[in-house]
Protein backbone atom coordinates (compact mmCIF):
# COMPACT_ATOMS: atom_id res chain seq x y z
CA UNK A 1 0.00 0.00 0.00
CA UNK A 2 3.13 2.46 0.73
CA UNK A 3 4.13 2.49 -2.98
CA UNK A 4 0.45 3.85 -4.18
CA UNK A 5 0.01 6.46 -0.86
CA UNK A 6 3.26 8.17 -2.19
CA UNK A 7 2.72 9.62 -5.20
CA UNK A 8 -1.09 10.38 -3.75
CA UNK A 9 0.05 12.71 -1.35
CA UNK A 10 2.16 14.53 -4.27
CA UNK A 11 -1.22 16.92 -6.01
CA UNK A 12 -2.08 17.70 -2.75
CA UNK A 13 1.36 19.57 -2.16
CA UNK A 14 0.80 21.62 -5.70
CA UNK A 15 -1.91 22.09 -4.38
CA UNK A 16 -0.69 23.67 -1.05
CA UNK A 17 1.77 25.21 -2.72
CA UNK A 18 -0.51 27.30 -4.83
CA UNK A 19 -2.65 28.34 -1.87
CA UNK A 20 0.40 29.21 -0.15
CA UNK A 21 1.22 31.82 -3.53
CA UNK A 22 -2.58 32.50 -3.36
CA UNK A 23 -2.09 34.00 0.05
CA UNK A 24 1.48 35.88 -0.42
CA UNK A 25 -0.45 38.06 -3.43
CA UNK A 26 -3.74 39.53 -1.23
CA UNK A 27 -2.03 40.98 2.01
CA UNK A 28 -4.86 40.79 5.05
CA UNK A 29 -5.30 44.36 6.23
CA UNK A 30 -4.92 42.94 9.69
CA UNK A 31 -1.41 42.55 8.65
CA UNK A 32 -0.56 45.46 6.59
CA UNK A 33 -1.81 47.82 8.91
CA UNK A 34 0.30 47.35 11.82
CA UNK A 35 3.17 46.57 9.34
CA UNK A 36 3.36 50.03 8.31
CA UNK A 37 2.80 51.59 11.49
CA UNK A 38 5.89 49.50 12.95
CA UNK A 39 7.63 50.69 9.80
CA UNK A 40 6.57 54.48 10.38
CA UNK A 41 7.98 54.19 13.83
CA UNK A 42 11.33 53.29 12.99
CA UNK A 43 11.71 55.44 10.00
CA UNK A 44 10.32 58.77 11.34
CA UNK A 45 12.87 59.23 14.10
CA UNK A 46 15.37 59.38 11.46
CA UNK A 47 13.37 61.59 8.82
CA UNK A 48 12.95 63.71 12.36
CA UNK A 49 16.73 63.78 12.16
CA UNK A 50 16.89 64.97 8.85
CA UNK A 51 14.17 67.65 8.64
CA UNK A 52 15.82 69.29 11.70
CA UNK A 53 19.66 69.30 10.11
CA UNK A 54 21.07 72.35 9.74
CA UNK A 55 21.77 72.34 5.61
CA UNK A 56 23.27 75.82 5.38
CA UNK A 57 26.35 75.29 8.24
CA UNK A 58 26.53 71.29 7.66
CA UNK A 59 29.73 71.75 5.68
CA UNK A 60 31.60 74.01 8.01
CA UNK A 61 30.29 71.75 10.84
CA UNK A 62 31.34 68.57 9.19
CA UNK A 63 34.92 70.12 9.13
CA UNK A 64 35.34 71.13 12.21
CA UNK A 65 38.54 69.50 13.99
CA UNK A 66 36.90 67.70 17.04
CA UNK A 67 33.98 65.94 14.57
CA UNK A 68 36.81 64.98 12.32
CA UNK A 69 39.24 63.92 15.55
CA UNK A 70 36.35 62.10 16.87
CA UNK A 71 35.21 60.06 13.35
CA UNK A 72 38.80 59.20 12.72
CA UNK A 73 38.70 57.33 15.81
CA UNK A 74 35.37 56.01 15.57
CA UNK A 75 35.87 54.59 12.61
CA UNK A 76 39.35 53.50 13.82
CA UNK A 77 38.37 51.83 17.12
CA UNK A 78 35.39 50.31 15.53
CA UNK A 79 37.30 48.52 12.79
CA UNK A 80 40.08 47.78 15.44
CA UNK A 81 36.80 46.35 17.40
CA UNK A 82 35.86 43.91 14.81
CA UNK A 83 39.32 42.56 13.75
CA UNK A 84 39.50 40.99 17.55
CA UNK A 85 36.44 39.99 17.60
CA UNK A 86 37.15 38.43 14.23
CA UNK A 87 40.18 36.68 15.55
CA UNK A 88 38.50 35.59 18.90
CA UNK A 89 34.74 34.98 17.76
CA UNK A 90 35.04 33.14 14.44
CA UNK A 91 36.51 30.04 16.30
CA UNK A 92 34.24 30.38 19.30
CA UNK A 93 31.18 30.08 16.51
CA UNK A 94 33.18 26.84 15.46
CA UNK A 95 33.48 25.59 18.59
CA UNK A 96 29.87 26.33 19.13
CA UNK A 97 28.34 25.05 15.83
CA UNK A 98 30.57 22.17 15.79
CA UNK A 99 31.96 20.43 19.03
CA UNK A 100 29.58 18.69 21.73
CA UNK A 101 30.66 19.29 25.03
CA UNK A 102 29.14 19.63 28.19
CA UNK A 103 27.91 23.11 28.84
CA UNK A 104 27.43 23.93 25.33
CA UNK A 105 24.02 25.49 25.94
CA UNK A 106 25.19 27.64 29.00
CA UNK A 107 28.46 28.63 26.69
CA UNK A 108 25.90 29.67 24.12
CA UNK A 109 23.67 32.20 26.72
CA UNK A 110 27.14 33.51 27.79
CA UNK A 111 28.08 34.70 24.29
CA UNK A 112 24.76 36.57 23.85
CA UNK A 113 24.47 38.15 27.47
CA UNK A 114 26.54 41.64 25.65
CA UNK A 115 23.18 41.87 23.49
CA UNK A 116 20.64 42.37 26.55
CA UNK A 117 23.00 43.69 28.94
CA UNK A 118 22.65 47.29 29.31
CA UNK A 119 26.14 48.94 27.82
CA UNK A 120 26.94 50.60 31.07
CA UNK A 121 27.12 47.24 33.32
CA UNK A 122 29.54 45.73 30.45
CA UNK A 123 31.24 49.40 30.70
CA UNK A 124 31.51 48.32 34.76
CA UNK A 125 31.94 44.99 34.27
CA UNK A 126 34.84 45.55 31.97
CA UNK A 127 36.11 47.91 35.12
CA UNK A 128 36.14 45.31 38.18
CA UNK A 129 38.28 43.47 35.56
CA UNK A 130 40.25 45.49 33.57
CA UNK A 131 40.50 48.33 35.54
CA UNK A 132 43.77 49.75 37.82
CA UNK A 133 42.08 47.54 40.42
CA UNK A 134 40.52 45.33 38.66
CA UNK A 135 41.41 41.09 38.63
CA UNK A 136 43.52 41.45 35.28
CA UNK A 137 43.92 45.09 35.07
CA UNK A 138 45.60 45.23 38.90
CA UNK A 139 47.87 42.66 38.03
CA UNK A 140 48.55 44.56 34.71
CA UNK A 141 49.17 47.78 36.01
CA UNK A 142 51.70 46.11 38.69
CA UNK A 143 53.35 44.13 36.46
CA UNK A 144 54.04 46.20 33.10
CA UNK A 145 52.64 49.42 33.98
CA UNK A 146 49.90 49.01 31.76
CA UNK A 147 46.43 50.59 32.24
CA UNK A 148 43.57 50.12 29.85
CA UNK A 149 40.64 52.50 31.10
CA UNK A 150 41.03 55.93 29.31
CA UNK A 151 43.15 54.56 26.19
CA UNK A 152 42.05 53.76 22.85
CA UNK A 153 42.88 50.21 23.58
CA UNK A 154 40.33 50.58 26.39
CA UNK A 155 37.26 51.99 23.62
CA UNK A 156 38.12 48.82 21.41
CA UNK A 157 38.16 45.83 24.44
CA UNK A 158 34.67 47.64 25.18
CA UNK A 159 33.29 47.74 21.59
CA UNK A 160 34.53 44.80 21.06
CA UNK A 161 32.66 43.37 24.41
CA UNK A 162 29.35 44.50 23.19
CA UNK A 163 30.05 44.22 19.65
CA UNK A 164 31.20 40.42 19.48
CA UNK A 165 27.56 38.32 20.18
CA UNK A 166 26.46 39.56 16.14
CA UNK A 167 29.57 38.06 14.99
CA UNK A 168 29.68 35.12 16.83
CA UNK A 169 25.97 34.32 16.28
CA UNK A 170 26.10 35.30 12.31
CA UNK A 171 28.87 32.64 11.96
CA UNK A 172 27.75 29.91 13.62
CA UNK A 173 24.19 30.39 12.12
CA UNK A 174 26.13 29.90 8.58
CA UNK A 175 28.05 27.22 10.25
CA UNK A 176 25.19 25.21 10.93
CA UNK A 177 23.40 26.20 7.99
CA UNK A 178 26.33 25.10 5.84
CA UNK A 179 26.79 21.33 4.36
CA UNK A 180 29.23 19.38 6.02
CA UNK A 181 29.62 16.67 3.15
CA UNK A 182 32.22 19.19 1.84
CA UNK A 183 34.45 19.34 4.81
CA UNK A 184 34.13 15.30 5.03
CA UNK A 185 35.31 15.05 1.58
CA UNK A 186 37.98 17.18 2.12
CA UNK A 187 38.92 15.26 5.34
CA UNK A 188 39.23 12.10 2.96
CA UNK A 189 41.10 13.52 0.53
CA UNK A 190 43.78 13.86 3.32
CA UNK A 191 43.47 17.45 4.49
CA UNK A 192 44.43 18.36 7.81
CA UNK A 193 41.88 19.82 10.21
CA UNK A 194 43.17 22.90 9.75
CA UNK A 195 43.50 23.26 5.88
CA UNK A 196 40.01 21.74 6.08
CA UNK A 197 38.91 24.85 8.10
CA UNK A 198 40.86 27.48 6.30
CA UNK A 199 40.20 26.32 3.01
CA UNK A 200 36.45 24.68 3.21
CA UNK A 201 34.85 25.51 5.79
CA UNK A 202 35.89 29.40 6.18
CA UNK A 203 34.56 30.03 2.09
CA UNK A 204 31.55 27.57 2.78
CA UNK A 205 30.13 30.58 5.35
CA UNK A 206 31.95 33.57 3.35
CA UNK A 207 28.71 35.46 3.05
CA UNK A 208 27.57 34.92 6.93
CA UNK A 209 31.28 35.47 8.36
CA UNK A 210 31.34 39.14 5.94
CA UNK A 211 27.45 39.84 7.39
CA UNK A 212 28.39 38.94 10.88
CA UNK A 213 31.24 41.00 10.80
CA UNK A 214 29.85 44.36 9.11
CA UNK A 215 26.96 44.24 11.67
CA UNK A 216 29.60 43.64 14.30
CA UNK A 217 31.82 46.70 12.82
CA UNK A 218 27.92 48.88 12.60
CA UNK A 219 27.61 48.07 16.33
CA UNK A 220 30.88 48.84 17.28
CA UNK A 221 30.72 52.26 15.37
CA UNK A 222 27.39 53.25 17.69
CA UNK A 223 28.64 51.96 20.91
CA UNK A 224 28.25 54.49 24.12
CA UNK A 225 27.43 53.20 27.18
CA UNK A 226 30.25 50.74 27.67
CA UNK A 227 33.06 53.37 26.56
CA UNK A 228 32.02 55.94 28.49
CA UNK A 229 32.33 53.90 31.37
CA UNK A 230 34.92 51.87 30.37
CA UNK A 231 37.51 54.52 28.84
CA UNK A 232 36.45 57.80 30.00
CA UNK A 233 35.68 60.36 27.69
CA UNK A 234 38.97 62.24 25.89
CA UNK A 235 38.76 64.53 22.96
CA UNK A 236 41.23 62.64 19.84
CA UNK A 237 42.29 59.48 22.33
CA UNK A 238 38.60 57.79 23.79
CA UNK A 239 35.82 60.44 22.64
CA UNK A 240 34.03 58.56 19.61
CA UNK A 241 31.36 60.25 17.85
CA UNK A 242 28.69 59.10 19.98
CA UNK A 243 29.78 60.49 22.55
CA UNK A 244 30.62 63.81 20.99
CA UNK A 245 26.82 63.40 19.69
CA UNK A 246 26.08 63.31 23.65
CA UNK A 247 28.56 66.30 24.32
CA UNK A 248 27.40 68.43 21.94
CA UNK A 249 24.11 67.93 23.19
CA UNK A 250 24.62 70.00 26.15
CA UNK A 251 25.57 73.35 24.46
CA UNK A 252 24.38 72.95 20.86
CA UNK A 253 21.70 71.09 19.29
CA UNK A 254 22.45 71.78 15.90
CA UNK A 255 25.74 70.17 16.72
CA UNK A 256 24.75 66.76 17.76
CA UNK A 257 22.29 66.89 15.24
CA UNK A 258 24.91 67.10 12.41
CA UNK A 259 27.20 64.64 14.29
CA UNK A 260 23.89 62.34 14.35
CA UNK A 261 23.30 62.57 10.69
CA UNK A 262 26.89 61.14 9.87
CA UNK A 263 26.58 58.04 12.03
CA UNK A 264 23.28 57.28 10.36
CA UNK A 265 24.71 57.97 6.78
CA UNK A 266 27.15 55.76 7.37
CA UNK A 267 25.26 52.79 9.28
CA UNK A 268 22.54 52.82 6.32
CA UNK A 269 25.34 52.58 3.51
CA UNK A 270 26.64 50.07 5.40
CA UNK A 271 23.25 48.28 6.14
CA UNK A 272 22.02 48.93 3.16
CA UNK A 273 25.44 47.52 0.72
CA UNK A 274 25.10 44.38 3.58
CA UNK A 275 21.58 43.74 2.20
CA UNK A 276 22.24 40.99 -0.56
CA UNK A 277 25.12 39.12 1.45
CA UNK A 278 22.42 39.19 4.24
CA UNK A 279 19.77 37.39 2.05
CA UNK A 280 22.18 35.05 0.83
CA UNK A 281 23.41 33.82 4.01
CA UNK A 282 22.82 29.73 4.15
CA UNK B 1 -1.32 74.69 24.21
CA UNK B 2 -2.02 71.93 26.79
CA UNK B 3 -3.13 69.63 24.08
CA UNK B 4 0.40 69.83 22.26
CA UNK B 5 2.11 69.43 25.23
CA UNK B 6 0.54 66.49 26.02
CA UNK B 7 1.26 65.08 22.45
CA UNK B 8 4.55 64.84 22.78
CA UNK B 9 5.40 64.12 26.56
CA UNK B 10 2.48 61.08 25.79
CA UNK B 11 4.12 59.03 29.09
CA UNK B 12 4.24 62.18 31.46
CA UNK B 13 1.10 62.98 30.86
CA UNK B 14 -0.79 60.17 31.31
CA UNK B 15 0.91 60.02 35.17
CA UNK B 16 -0.17 63.52 34.80
CA UNK B 17 -3.66 62.64 33.78
CA UNK B 18 -3.78 59.61 36.36
CA UNK B 19 -3.20 61.50 39.47
CA UNK B 20 -3.24 65.21 38.53
CA UNK B 21 -6.62 66.49 38.94
CA UNK B 22 -5.09 69.79 39.68
CA UNK B 23 -8.21 72.80 39.82
CA UNK B 24 -5.67 75.85 38.49
CA UNK B 25 -6.87 78.65 41.21
CA UNK B 26 -8.22 76.89 43.90
CA UNK B 27 -5.15 76.66 45.95
CA UNK B 28 -2.04 73.85 46.33
CA UNK B 29 -3.00 70.55 45.35
CA UNK B 30 -3.02 67.77 42.88
CA UNK B 31 0.52 67.05 40.82
CA UNK B 32 3.64 69.73 40.67
CA UNK B 33 6.10 68.29 38.32
CA UNK B 34 9.86 69.57 39.17
CA UNK B 35 12.27 69.15 36.52
CA UNK B 36 15.67 69.51 38.79
CA UNK B 37 19.32 69.15 38.24
CA UNK B 38 20.92 65.38 39.39
CA UNK B 39 22.92 67.10 42.12
CA UNK B 40 20.15 68.11 43.78
CA UNK B 41 18.59 64.85 44.13
CA UNK B 42 18.68 63.86 47.69
CA UNK B 43 18.10 67.43 48.99
CA UNK B 44 14.65 67.39 46.75
CA UNK B 45 13.30 64.16 47.65
CA UNK B 46 13.19 65.51 51.32
CA UNK B 47 12.23 69.23 50.28
CA UNK B 48 9.85 67.43 48.15
CA UNK B 49 8.46 65.41 50.93
CA UNK B 50 8.39 68.41 52.93
CA UNK B 51 6.08 70.55 51.04
CA UNK B 52 3.40 67.34 50.69
CA UNK B 53 2.94 67.38 54.22
CA UNK B 54 2.44 71.18 54.51
CA UNK B 55 0.05 70.94 51.22
CA UNK B 56 -2.30 67.67 51.75
CA UNK B 57 -4.03 66.91 48.61
CA UNK B 58 -0.11 67.98 46.53
CA UNK B 59 1.94 65.14 45.04
CA UNK B 60 5.37 66.31 43.96
CA UNK B 61 6.98 64.47 41.04
CA UNK B 62 10.43 64.56 40.47
CA UNK B 63 12.45 64.47 37.19
CA UNK B 64 16.46 64.59 37.88
CA UNK B 65 18.58 64.31 35.17
CA UNK B 66 21.26 67.22 33.71
CA UNK B 67 20.53 70.36 33.29
CA UNK B 68 20.75 70.48 29.84
CA UNK B 69 19.34 67.85 29.07
CA UNK B 70 15.63 68.88 31.37
CA UNK B 71 15.95 72.16 29.60
CA UNK B 72 15.88 70.80 26.49
CA UNK B 73 13.08 68.02 27.51
CA UNK B 74 11.29 71.66 28.69
CA UNK B 75 11.74 73.90 25.27
CA UNK B 76 10.75 70.43 23.49
CA UNK B 77 7.24 70.69 25.44
CA UNK B 78 7.77 68.36 28.55
CA UNK B 79 5.03 69.23 30.96
CA UNK B 80 6.78 70.59 33.97
CA UNK B 81 5.74 73.09 36.46
CA UNK B 82 8.95 73.94 37.98
CA UNK B 83 12.83 73.75 36.76
CA UNK B 84 15.96 73.84 39.02
CA UNK B 85 19.17 74.46 36.86
CA UNK B 86 22.43 73.52 38.32
CA UNK B 87 23.53 76.47 36.20
CA UNK B 88 22.21 79.60 34.88
CA UNK B 89 22.97 79.62 31.46
CA UNK B 90 20.50 76.73 31.12
CA UNK B 91 17.76 78.97 32.25
CA UNK B 92 18.18 80.98 29.16
CA UNK B 93 16.01 79.94 26.78
CA UNK B 94 13.07 78.35 29.41
CA UNK B 95 9.77 80.36 29.29
CA UNK B 96 9.93 81.13 32.91
CA UNK B 97 6.61 82.42 34.95
CA UNK B 98 9.01 85.71 36.60
CA UNK B 99 12.67 86.01 36.76
CA UNK B 100 14.63 82.55 38.27
CA UNK B 101 15.94 83.19 41.50
CA UNK B 102 19.33 81.48 42.97
CA UNK B 103 18.64 79.69 45.55
CA UNK B 104 21.63 77.60 46.16
CA UNK B 105 25.35 77.34 45.23
CA UNK B 106 27.65 74.57 44.74
CA UNK B 107 31.49 74.84 45.13
CA UNK B 108 34.28 72.47 43.77
CA UNK B 109 36.12 70.39 45.95
CA UNK B 110 38.95 68.01 44.68
CA UNK B 111 37.55 63.94 45.35
CA UNK B 112 40.54 61.73 46.67
CA UNK B 113 40.27 58.37 47.54
CA UNK B 114 39.51 58.07 51.10
CA UNK B 115 42.70 58.26 53.12
CA UNK B 116 43.99 60.64 50.59
CA UNK B 117 46.63 58.21 49.57
CA UNK B 118 48.57 60.29 47.00
CA UNK B 119 48.78 63.36 49.27
CA UNK B 120 46.89 65.41 47.50
CA UNK B 121 47.02 68.84 49.16
CA UNK B 122 46.36 71.97 46.39
CA UNK B 123 45.37 72.15 42.77
CA UNK B 124 48.78 72.64 42.06
CA UNK B 125 49.52 68.84 42.90
CA UNK B 126 46.99 67.57 40.83
CA UNK B 127 49.86 68.22 37.91
CA UNK B 128 52.15 65.63 39.75
CA UNK B 129 53.20 63.40 37.10
CA UNK B 130 51.75 59.93 36.85
CA UNK B 131 48.56 61.43 38.85
CA UNK B 132 45.82 60.49 37.08
CA UNK B 133 42.61 63.61 36.89
CA UNK B 134 39.13 63.56 36.21
CA UNK B 135 37.27 66.65 35.14
CA UNK B 136 33.74 66.92 33.57
CA UNK B 137 33.95 68.44 30.06
CA UNK B 138 33.54 72.05 29.18
CA UNK B 139 30.09 71.51 27.82
CA UNK B 140 28.57 70.43 31.24
CA UNK B 141 28.23 72.96 34.46
CA UNK B 142 30.83 71.23 36.91
CA UNK B 143 33.37 71.22 33.49
CA UNK B 144 33.33 74.75 33.19
CA UNK B 145 33.49 75.34 36.77
CA UNK B 146 36.74 73.54 36.68
CA UNK B 147 38.13 75.42 33.77
CA UNK B 148 37.29 79.17 35.74
CA UNK B 149 39.14 77.22 38.98
CA UNK B 150 42.35 76.07 36.55
CA UNK B 151 42.44 79.59 35.51
CA UNK B 152 42.57 81.18 38.11
CA UNK B 153 44.89 79.37 39.87
CA UNK B 154 47.06 79.19 37.08
CA UNK B 155 47.25 75.52 37.16
CA UNK B 156 47.80 73.34 33.68
CA UNK B 157 46.62 69.83 33.63
CA UNK B 158 46.06 66.97 31.35
CA UNK B 159 43.10 65.15 32.95
CA UNK B 160 42.88 61.35 31.62
CA UNK B 161 39.45 61.81 30.76
CA UNK B 162 36.51 64.64 30.72
CA UNK B 163 33.51 63.49 32.47
CA UNK B 164 29.75 64.06 31.10
CA UNK B 165 28.41 64.27 34.16
CA UNK B 166 29.96 65.46 37.82
CA UNK B 167 28.78 61.91 39.14
CA UNK B 168 30.95 59.89 36.34
CA UNK B 169 34.15 61.65 37.84
CA UNK B 170 32.84 60.84 41.09
CA UNK B 171 32.36 57.35 39.86
CA UNK B 172 36.40 57.09 38.40
CA UNK B 173 37.39 58.17 42.24
CA UNK B 174 35.63 55.58 43.85
CA UNK B 175 36.54 53.15 42.12
CA UNK B 176 40.23 53.91 41.99
CA UNK B 177 40.83 54.24 38.49
CA UNK B 178 41.54 58.10 38.66
CA UNK B 179 43.83 59.59 41.78
CA UNK B 180 41.36 62.88 41.51
CA UNK B 181 38.30 64.49 40.69
CA UNK B 182 37.44 68.01 40.47
CA UNK B 183 33.35 67.81 41.67
CA UNK B 184 30.76 69.47 43.88
CA UNK B 185 30.81 69.32 47.70
CA UNK B 186 28.09 68.19 47.88
CA UNK B 187 28.60 65.12 45.62
CA UNK B 188 31.83 63.90 48.24
CA UNK B 189 29.70 64.60 50.96
CA UNK B 190 27.14 62.04 49.79
CA UNK B 191 30.18 59.76 48.96
CA UNK B 192 32.28 60.47 52.23
CA UNK B 193 32.46 56.56 53.19
CA UNK B 194 34.49 56.16 49.70
CA UNK B 195 36.22 59.43 48.84
CA UNK B 196 38.36 62.12 51.08
CA UNK B 197 37.63 65.61 50.35
CA UNK B 198 40.14 68.47 50.12
CA UNK B 199 39.20 72.35 50.09
CA UNK B 200 40.94 74.46 47.55
CA UNK B 201 40.99 78.56 48.02
CA UNK B 202 40.58 78.97 44.43
CA UNK B 203 37.30 77.28 44.18
CA UNK B 204 35.52 80.47 45.39
CA UNK B 205 36.15 82.14 42.14
CA UNK B 206 34.14 79.26 40.46
CA UNK B 207 30.68 78.47 42.39
CA UNK B 208 28.03 77.19 40.33
CA UNK B 209 24.32 79.26 40.93
CA UNK B 210 21.62 76.92 41.12
CA UNK B 211 18.60 79.06 39.71
CA UNK B 212 15.01 77.94 40.39
CA UNK B 213 11.58 79.42 38.35
CA UNK B 214 8.11 78.29 37.88
CA UNK B 215 7.53 77.43 34.27
CA UNK B 216 5.26 79.83 31.96
CA UNK B 217 3.49 76.90 30.69
CA UNK B 218 2.85 75.32 33.95
CA UNK B 219 -0.16 72.36 33.47
CA UNK B 220 -0.36 73.48 37.96
CA UNK B 221 0.87 77.44 38.31
CA UNK B 222 -0.39 77.35 41.39
CA UNK B 223 1.26 74.91 43.11
CA UNK B 224 4.72 75.62 41.22
CA UNK B 225 4.70 78.79 42.87
CA UNK B 226 4.20 77.70 45.92
CA UNK B 227 6.91 74.86 45.62
CA UNK B 228 9.37 77.65 44.14
CA UNK B 229 8.51 79.50 47.47
CA UNK B 230 9.05 76.40 49.74
CA UNK B 231 12.47 75.96 48.10
CA UNK B 232 13.33 79.43 49.59
CA UNK B 233 11.93 78.90 52.37
CA UNK B 234 14.19 78.88 56.10
CA UNK B 235 13.62 74.70 56.53
CA UNK B 236 14.45 73.76 52.65
CA UNK B 237 17.27 76.21 52.75
CA UNK B 238 18.91 73.97 55.88
CA UNK B 239 18.48 71.00 54.23
CA UNK B 240 20.58 72.35 51.09
CA UNK B 241 23.68 73.35 53.70
CA UNK B 242 23.46 70.40 55.22
CA UNK B 243 23.59 68.45 51.69
CA UNK B 244 26.82 70.87 51.67
CA UNK B 245 25.28 73.56 49.34
CA UNK B 246 25.60 77.04 50.47
CA UNK B 247 22.84 79.50 50.48
CA UNK B 248 22.37 83.07 49.51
Amino acid sequence: MTPIARPARRPEGARRLRGARRGAGGVPVALLLPALLGLAFLALPLAGLLARTPWSTLPQRLTEPGVLAALRLSLLTATLATLLCLLLGVPLAWLLARVEFPGRRLVRALVTVPLVLPPVVGGVALLLVFGRRGLIGDWLDRLFGITLPFTTTGVVLAEAFVAMPFLVIAVEGALRGADRRYEEAAATLGAGRWTTFTHVTVPLVAPGLAAGAVLCWARALGEFGATITFAGNYPGRTQTMPLAVYLALETDVEAAIVLSLILLVVSVVILAGLRDRWVSTP
Amino acid sequence: MRARTAIVAGAVALVLAGCGAAEPGSGVTGTVTVFAAASLTGSFDRIGRDFEAAHPGSTVVFNFAGSSALATQITEGAPADVFASAAPQNMTGVDSDGTPVVFARNQLVVAVPAGNPEGVRSLADLTRPGLKVALCAEQVPCGSAARRALDVAGVTLTPVTLETDVRGALAKVRLGEVDAALVYRTDTRAAASDVTTVEFPESARAVNDYPIAALADAPNPAAARAFVAHVRSAGSQSVLTEAGFQTP
